[in-house]
């Protein structure tokens, strides 16, 4: 298992691996969003905490389609499936390697592109908290979503649909926090909530990845 | 470790291709596949293999035995040769590589990437993966495209080895790889459509 998760953290970092592009893409909506609402500081501090979320979600989603896809591709999808390994715990190490290297480096830059949008200070460490709870989310539902539309050609709009709907909880209680966070209010209520859907999901979607992986590879 | 198969029955995109299969492959035995192409045989492997399910008929002695290699080689492009063969050895919770390298002849292209060498030499690369697995029992689809003679010998060579050693192999193959073993023609096997019954009758 550690196997498999050192390749795909290497193949990620290689040359033209993917690493970097969420981050990117992170990067680019945080800088552009001043640009098209305008320069009043009150009005992004209102907006950062979701636009940061959404950013963060839309960033996660664009990687997705490279998760299955490429083993899949190259036939190694198959070889590991005859490997002593079992795909619950295969699919549970890809959703680890993308959460590593596409949701933690969106949660490590977001305080600094909160800078960006007037992000209130108390909002910061809220960001991040909620952040890290909410992206292991994303990264286990997108690989179930990868997992479904694995073998279908141009995918990615399918899976992207299929993707959407699922994260929508984690964004509203995940943004939720962070606007909470910013704005000196409780935030235990949308933290417990977006705590529990994260432990869910990771419990319970890798068996459903698996599943689906195993009806896909037939 | 003997596999046996009784009276298998499988289907490739929910059409039937082979019906009533029977046969046994016993440890240092090779069993060559050979059929027209589209008979079946890449789905015959694919369901001992157990990436499909059969439709009727039983496979035993195949659980955590087989070690099976498709058509691609499952290779990465941006990993070396001995990165990608130390990844599956240590899947297969083998870790020693250099007999596999030193069997295809690797050794020369230890440190390239496995996106710069050339179809025969990927194939050679796939084909050492199967030393690493440590199982024994081979079931190799069109182990031979794209392998110079030399290379053909090698590997005809890896599998004698094999054999010596207690294992086995299943090879769907269209050359003569002067192996003794037996050769297991699926094409009577073919899977007949349905007679038309009275139900189906009353529709036409």
């Amino acid at each position: 298992m550690i196997a498999l998760l050192l390749r795909d953290l290497k193949l990620a970092f290689r040359a033209g691996g993917g690493f970097g592009l969420g981050l990117a893409f992170f990067l680019i909506v945080t800088v552009l969003v001043p640009f098209s609402v305008g320069p009043q500081s009150s009005l992004l501090s209102t907006i950062a905490p979701g636009i940061l979320w959404l950013g963060a979600l839309l960033a996660c989603l664009l990687s997705l389609d490279r998760l299955l896809a490429l083993d899949w591709e190259d036939g190694s999808l198959d070889l590991l499936a005859t490997a002593p390994l079992p795909l619950e715990a295969v699919v549970t190490i890809k959703a680890l390697a993308h959460w590593l290297t596409t949701g933690l480096p969106l949660v490590l830059a977001a305080p600094f592109l909160g800078v960006l949008l007037n992000l209130p200070v108390p909002g910061f460490s809220w960001l991040v908290i909620s952040l890290l709870i909410g992206t292991p989310a994303m990264s286990v539902i997108g690989t179930f979503g990868a997992a479904l539309t694995v073998g279908l050609k141009r995918g990615g709009l399918l899976l992207s649909l299929l993707v959407l709907p699922l994260y929508v909880p984690t964004l509203i209680f995940g943004a939720e926090v962070a606007r909470r966070g910013a704005t000196e209010m409780e935030t235990q209520t949308p933290l417990l909530m977006l705590a529990g859907i994260t432990a869910a999901t990771v419990a319970l979607l890798p068996f459903a990845s698996a599943a689906v992986l195993r009806i896909n590879l037939r | 470790m003997t596999l046996t198969v009784t009276d298998l029955a499988i289907a490739r995109g929910g059409v039937p291709v082979l019906e009533g299969l029977s046969f046994a492959l016993e440890a240092g035995r090779a069993l060559i596949l050979r059929g027209p192409n589209g008979i079946g045989k890449t789905t015959l492997l694919r369901t001992l293999a157990g990436l499909q399910p059969p439709l009727t008929g039983q496979i035993e002695g195949a659980d955590d035995q087989i070690a099976y290699a498709s058509h691609s080689d499952g290779l990465k492009p941006t990993l070396s040769v001995v990165e990608n063969l130390s990844f599956w050895a240590s899947v297969f919770g083998t870790h020693d590589i250099q007999p596999a390298l030193d069997a295809f002849a690797l050794n020369d292209l230890a440190d390239r990437h496995a996106g710069n060498l050339s179809a025969g030499q990927k194939r050679r690369l796939g084909l050492a993966r199967m030393l690493v697995t440590g199982r024994p029992i081979w079931m190799l689809d069109e182990p031979t495209v794209s392998l110079d003679r030399n290379a053909v010998q090698m590997f005809a060579d890896a599998v004698r080895a094999h054999l010596g050693q207690g294992g086995s192999a299943l090879i769907a193959t269209h050359i003569d790889l002067g192996l003794d073993g037996e050769v297991l023609d699926v094409g009577p096997n073919k899977a007949q459509p349905k007679p038309i019954d009275d139900f189906d009758g009353g529709f036409l």
